[in-house]
């Protein structure tokens, strides 16, 4: 089994805000990320696959086809988008970084043919970054 | 869904690799350089991984806040520009990275209650790193 990772980066803002919590809790939760007009991150994407490596090609997967799933299914959806406002997904679920690497993989894991969907890691910061395996 | 969190913190500190159980001519051939009787200093970087479930109220596994507080309050305000073999954590270990990961596991696993601890990671310098799981990890 080899494992095949790949970056990309997009940038995006977002708010963290839930209607259910009164102002107040959503300011003690959210803190400054509770601002309605929203602020943004450039944030780097991980996509590791896993797979065996095919003998004729030496790949566990074709690199190209990986890129152009990942710009068709997450880059053209996510880069410079207002993430509450303009993707569904976030509609009705706060697009914290944990909902964001879970969308991610919800997004390329059908999409995957040669190889399996290992890992979504999603750097908000250099500092901060989720995983995210698809454990229920 | 579970996920896995990490975050990463700095701080700077100062030690000496020297174990009284080994002669000074055995201290100096196992930690060289690092033996020097008068310390050198390191810029750490320390990252602390957490996992769990994602609350669907929060979108979080855990807040960052609390994590954030708990490693402020408990290692960066004790270890930072300090002499880590001066700290009562140190009293009896080598000042290692290794040990070091150890005693800053042992911290998080006492004092953070919101997720699951899952691992400790140091970087000493860009080149070389030291993870520490628990004792209970299974490696896949």
């Amino acid at each position: 089994m080899v494992y095949l990772t790949r970056k990309a980066e997009f940038s995006a803002s977002h708010y963290y805000h839930n209607p259910k919590f009164s102002a107040e809790e959503n300011q003690r939760i959210f803190g400054k990320c509770n601002n309605p007009n929203g602020h943004g991150h450039n944030y780097t994407l991980e996509v590791t696959v896993k797979g065996e490596v095919d003998p004729p090609s030496g790949f566990v997967v074709d690199l190209k086809q990986l890129k152009e799933t990942m710009s068709r299914e997450v880059l053209e959806a996510l880069d410079h988008r207002f993430l509450n406002k303009e993707v569904p997904e976030f509609f009705t679920r706060i697009p914290t970084t944990e909902n964001l690497a879970i969308a991610i993989w919800q997004r390329l894991s059908p999409k995957l043919k040669a190889a399996q969907l290992h890992r979504v890691r999603v750097y908000e910061t250099p500092d901060l970054f989720v995983d995210f395996y698809g454990e229920a | 869904m579970k996920a896995y969190l990490t975050r990463r913190y700095m701080f700077s500190a100062s030690h000496r690799l020297h174990s009284d159980a080994l002669s000074d001519a055995e201290n100096v051939a196992t930690y060289g350089k690092c033996n020097n009787p008068y310390g050198h200093g390191h810029n750490y970087t320390l990252e602390v991984t957490v996992s769990g479930a994602v609350d669907e109220r929060t979108g979080m596994v855990c807040n960052l806040t609390d994590l954030d507080d708990l490693v402020h309050g408990e290692i960066l305000e004790r270890f930072d520009h300090q002499n880590l073999n001066t700290l009562a954590d140190f009293a009896t270990r080598v000042p290692t990275t290794e040990n070091l990961c150890m005693v800053i596991y042992d911290i998080l696993q006492r004092g953070f209650r919101h997720a699951h601890l899952e691992k400790v990671r140091f970087e000493e310098t860009m080149m070389n790193s030291f993870e520490y799981w628990g004792e209970n990890r299974v490696i896949e």
